[in-house]
């Protein structure tokens, strides 16, 4: 085949079509420039973590552990000239002398020496020189923001007062958003003694930091020191392992975050596809006499394909320089989820990438009406209206390809093949769906032609059958792009519900004291009723370990690999209580719960239904807990389903009655605020008599969690604007590329004497219609799939804002109505005979 | 004479079928051309004449019968083996022009010689152009032409690969009297100085004269063949 003389043909041939082409090259765009962006973004994450892999742990090796660290870590520690760096760190309650405020944060009481690497950044600069053997304080800039302190006032942690040396601004492996959640006061290790709290039973989490002298390989960690450490119910982290977490955790991210650019890619894609088909159509013709003149199918096709390969190269050099761009966005977007500053660089890699996955998907939904190009018969060139004896066999093959395309890309990005199978499907259908609508609607107009109705309707309804229609083009394409758009919102507001828990109800505790001492139960009951509060509860709290599940000891299930029970459900202190009833947020769902234990019979305890799940027991299995000492054996009587957006405690595990009555407990009581002020009373009272205990202000935490959520959803808008955006231009592109073939019937139209206003009630008519069927259908779809969403994983019932649904319709609509009617604006301005030589 | 005869049609029959019914619209069609002849078919519309010149020039497939062009059987062959007859024996001049409309005049003439390999398409282009008198029009896009000029760019191209036969359907139709006859004399003249056969659809009994041979279908069959009719009638 003489290739040079078909490039030559394409490049002659798009000369006077310039215009559509970029149209449609235009739909790929945004998609291509998302994908870029977001993989230029992941890969410069990935380099950063890469370098501050150290800094991100702040040591060569962490060793954590609920319980006190036992003295034989110290000692190897020691023998391998280890440098170290001991932390505890629980949650308490800081305290403001300046002006009374009070907020619950995450006290870290630290040696000398952490961080080895990196630094804890402070305003002034420096402020956490020394702090180790001093006796001053760091506090989180935020929190010292929300209490108007400085540097040089005084924080109170238990019964020392600290002097704030500086703010804290960064410390090193955290991002913004976990210390927005729990605010950091740094202290120094002594003075933990001192505050009174070590020994009153807060949830202690200790820490050794260690960095390994220079003549030691950091691969002998895997050889000799894991093994080891494996051996005690100690949590450890290298640098190695922290960095794959890290990394992992972004990986999912970004992959998220490339899903939903690769919607906006596939969308501009079905833009194509509906461009390319239109387009061809209209070159039917030219194929027919170019056959005629002997060219061959394939000869003709392959002039069509090289021009939608070259423009989708265009499309996707663009939108690889426009995501070059945006990429100058994404670190200051997501800089409050890093934990390391994330510069701008541009990745040769992504760019090529983005580029071969344009043409790449721009050439295989341009496929299907390219392929039809073969099968133009040449007697079209002497019979108009010719229809071909036998109808194109559907290129399925095509389809094929396209859905292993994306299932493979989403397979990549997601990481997992039954996900990616689902979000293929999902497209699936939903192509599916609206194809129907679309053909239904064409079937329905033509078997119940309205005859009898007025020209204006007549003929706007005739518009959406007869040849050439656009009617399953403009419904695949706009349905497609309202129903992701609808999916995101929908989906957006159920993360946002199911994080609220309800407590704006009046009667719902607002406020839970915990850590309370059993001695101090009956005192602080009192100031909190004398106070004026009510106790909305009160609720008796046990620790205890799991000694042995179903007969296997815990240390056991932790060195067997195949065990599918997490280390943490085995190594975690469970807080546990008993009571004689189940509360209104509770359900049994399996099994029989007895809220009074009967001597001589087996404990019988509930448990949550997924928790029992994750440990794989069922109804009658074996547990055995350690009580502080003591060993309790257990049966597991029930399964609870809880609703954990009710009420502010609930229980994993829950005892009935009659056994751990004389059990070490500490007590939570609920109550509830009116106000800021009242709240802030009532915890520099309570803290101030009883420093020990811990209050959640949960209207505070909501605020934070609202904070978060503004901040994850903001982002969430952010990629969704590419969808949204390509939607729209697929829809101008799609509707302005009929205008070549509406054109010259409007123009007819007008020849025969139509009036402009029967013009444009023609055109509005049938862009209505499509439209608000288009919208409609995609925003059914958008219902269907957040239903499933709420139902499979949210877990809670669809509630769907229908104010944004319909705001959405309305919109959808009133755009496809402008667009189109701002199609037959060159029919009314220009005389007729213009327009008619122009083609 | 199988050696002097380029266009041999035996036993034609074409049925369109949709459906339950089936429309018979050639029936059992046979005749022979010489080479070097100019043969028009007349009759009513709906006769049967496009149907029969489509079958002739392999552009579609009959439903019985077989046509054999310069020699060669079309019957038997694929779509892209007859794409390449096309191209290097037949021409084609439309009642339509069928001009690409993307293509400027030159380059529509030039396609049936690049499809070809043929070496400076582009002077030969030039030099059919200036032969019907479209020499200063070659850079203009068919809408920029008038449709007498139209149809002459596409009679250019259709001798541009220089065919051994010519199919013309209604070459005069769309064109008013006096720009019909220039037409016609251009096909007529530029047939007998390139030595090309003929085969010509038209409603113009005057044009219908001026060739060696009139064909009139009835029906889809073919009612009269006269050679020679000046002489005949
Ligand atoms: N694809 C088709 N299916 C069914 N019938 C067809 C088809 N194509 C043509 N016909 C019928 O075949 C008959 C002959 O058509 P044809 O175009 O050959 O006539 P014609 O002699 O060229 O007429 P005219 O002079 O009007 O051009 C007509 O009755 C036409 O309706
Ligand atoms: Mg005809």
């Amino acid at each position: 085949m003489n290739i040079s003389w078909l490039f030559k043909m394409a490049l002659r041939d798009s000369r006077t079509n310039k215009g559509r082409l970029l149209l449609f090259m235009s739909s790929i765009v945004l998609g291509i420039g998302a994908l870029v962006a977001i993989n230029s973004f992941g890969e410069n994450l990935r380099n950063q973590i890469e370098n501050e892999a150290k800094e991100l742990l702040g040591a060569d090796l962490e060793v954590s552990s609920r319980t006190p660290i036992n003295d034989k870590v110290r000692a190897r520690f020691d023998s391998l000239n280890f440098e170290t760096s001991e932390e505890i760190s629980f949650a308490s309650m800081a305290y403001f002398p300046k002006n009374g405020g009070t907020r619950l944060v995450n006290v870290r009481a630290l040696e000398s020496g952490f961080p080895f690497y990196g630094t804890i950044e402070t305003n002034p600069v420096n402020g956490a020189d020394g702090i180790a053997n001093s006796n001053k304080a760091l506090a989180d800039q935020t929190l010292m923001l929300q209490f108007d302190a400085l540097p040089g006032d005084s924080v109170k942690i238990g019964k020392v007062s600290f002097d704030i040396a500086a703010r804290v601004i960064k410390v090193p492996g955290r991002s913004a958003i976990t210390t927005t959640v729990a605010p950091p006061v740094f202290i120094p290790f002594k003075s933990m003694e001192a505050t009174g709290l070590l020994q009153l039973g807060s949830r202690m989490n200790y820490k050794i930091y260690a960095k390994y002298p220079d003549n030691f390989d950091p691969k002998k960690f895997d050889t000799f020191l894991k093994p080891w450490l494996e051996t005690t119910d100690l949590d450890f982290d290298d640098v190695g392992q922290r960095k794959e977490s890290i990394g992992d955790a972004y990986s999912n991210l970004t992959g998220f975050l490339n899903l939903t650019a690769f919607v906006a890619l596939i969308l501009g894609c079905v833009g194509v596809a509906g461009s390319v088909s239109i387009y061809i159509k209209e070159k039917v013709k030219s194929v027919a006499v170019l056959r005629c003149l002997g060219a061959t199918g394939k000869q003709a096709m392959a002039i069509y394909l090289i021009q939608v390969v070259i423009m989708g190269f265009i499309g996707s050099v663009i939108g690889a320089a426009l995501g070059a761009g945006i990429q100058f966005l994404l670190p200051g977007l997501f800089s409050d989820f890093l934990p390391v500053t994330v510069g701008v660089s541009l990745s040769y890699s992504s760019i090529i990438q983005g580029i071969l996955l344009g043409v790449i998907a721009a050439l295989l939904f341009a496929l299907p009406p390219l392929l039809r190009i073969r099968k133009v018969s040449p007697l079209k060139a002497i019979r108009a209206s010719f229809e071909s004896e036998t109808t194109a066999k559907s290129p399925y093959f095509v389809y094929f390809l396209i859905l292993i395309f994306i299932l493979s890309f989403s397979w990549i990005q997601l990481d997992n093949l039954f996900r990616a199978a689902i979000f293929t499907a999902g497209l699936l259908i939903a192509f599916g769906v609206l194809a129907g609508v679309a053909k239904a609607i064409i079937w329905l107009v033509r078997r119940f032609f309205p005859t009898g109705s007025s020209f204006v309707l007549r003929q706007s309804l005739s518009n959406l059958y007869r040849p050439n229609n656009q009617t399953l083009i403009l419904i695949v394409t706009i349905g497609l792009g309202t129903a992701l758009i609808a999916t995101l919102l929908i989906s957006q507001e159920l993360l946002v519900d199911k994080l609220k828990f309800s407590s704006a109800s009046t009667d719902r505790p607002n406020m839970v004291l915990f850590d309370i001492q059993s001695n101090q139960l009956d005192s602080v009951e009192k100031l909190v009723t004398t106070s004026n509060f009510p106790v909305l509860g009160q609720v008796p709290i046990v620790t205890m370990r799991l000694e042995s599940v179903k007969g296997r000891s815990a240390s056991e299930l932790r060195a067997d690999s195949t065990s599918e029970v997490s280390d943490g459900m085995l190594n975690r202190e469970y807080r546990v209580t008993y009571r004689d009833s189940l509360t209104d947020a509770e359900e049994i769902i399996e099994g029989k719960w007895n809220g009074k234990h009967i001597k001589g019979e087996p404990i019988y305890i509930s448990m949550d239904e997924g928790f029992a799940e994750r440990m794989d027991v069922t109804v009658g299995d074996e547990l055995v807990f350690n009580v502080q000492g003591a060993l309790m054996k257990t049966t597991l009587g029930s399964l609870r389903k809880i609703d954990f957006q009710r009420v502010t405690t609930n229980f994993l595990v829950l005892f009935p009655e009659g056994v751990l009555e004389n059990a070490p407990k500490f007590h939570v009581i609920l109550t509830r605020f009116k106000n800021p002020d009242e709240s802030a009373a009532l915890q520099s009272k309570v803290v101030a008599a009883y420093p020990n205990i811990s209050i959640i202000d949960l209207e505070l935490v909501l605020n934070t969690v609202d904070e978060v959520l503004g901040k994850v959803s903001f982002v969430i808008q952010f990629m969704a604007f590419f969808s949204i955006f390509t939607g729209i231009i697929v829809l101008l592109g799609s509707v302005l590329l009929s205008k070549y073939q509406r054109i010259q019937e409007s123009v007819l139209l007008r020849t025969l004497g139509a009036q402009r206003h029967h013009i444009i009630r023609i055109n509005l008519l049938e862009y209505l219609i499509l439209g608000s069927l288009a919208a409609l259908t995609g925003i059914f779809i958008a219902l269907i799939a957040g239903w499933l969403l709420a139902w499979l994983s949210f877990d809670t019932v669809l509630t769907p804002n229908l104010l944004l649904l319909l705001i959405m319709y309305l919109a959808i609509t009133g755009l496809t109505i402008l667009i189109g009617l701002s199609n037959s604006r060159d029919v009314l301005r220009k005389p007729p005979l213009e327009i008619l030589r122009r083609e | 004479m199988p050696q002097n005869s380029i266009l041999q049609v035996s036993n034609l029959t074409k049925t369109y079928k949709s459906g339950e019914s089936s429309l018979t619209v050639l029936r059992n069609v046979s005749f022979e051309v010489n080479r070097g002849a100019s043969c028009a078919i007349v009759g009513p519309s709906g006769s049967g004449k496009t149907t029969l010149l489509g079958l002739c020039a392999g552009l579609d497939n009959p439903s019985e019968g077989s046509v054999m062009l310069n020699g060669i059987v079309l019957d038997k062959l694929s779509e892209d083996e007859k794409a390449k007859v096309r191209n290097q024996h037949v021409g084609f001049i439309f009642q339509n022009f069928n001009l690409l409309p993307t293509l400027t005049a030159l380059e529509n003439v030039m396609i049936p010689l690049e499809l070809q390999n043929r070496s400076h398409p582009r002077k030969r282009a030039m030099e059919l152009l200036e032969k019907v008198g479209l020499g200063d029009r070659v850079k203009h896009y068919p809408a920029q032409l008038s449709g007498g000029e139209q149809q002459r760019v596409s009679i250019a191209r259709a001798f541009a690969n220089e065919p051994a036969i010519l199919f013309a359907d209604e070459p005069t139709g769309n064109l008013d009297g006096e720009t019909g006859a220039t037409i016609e004399s251009l096909i007529l003249e530029l047939n007998k100085t390139a030595g090309t056969t003929l085969i010509m659809v038209t409603h113009d009994l005057d044009l219908a004269k001026r060739t060696d041979r009139v064909i009139t279908m009835k029906n889809g069959k073919v009612y009269t063949d006269s050679l020679r009719p000046l002489q005949t009638q």
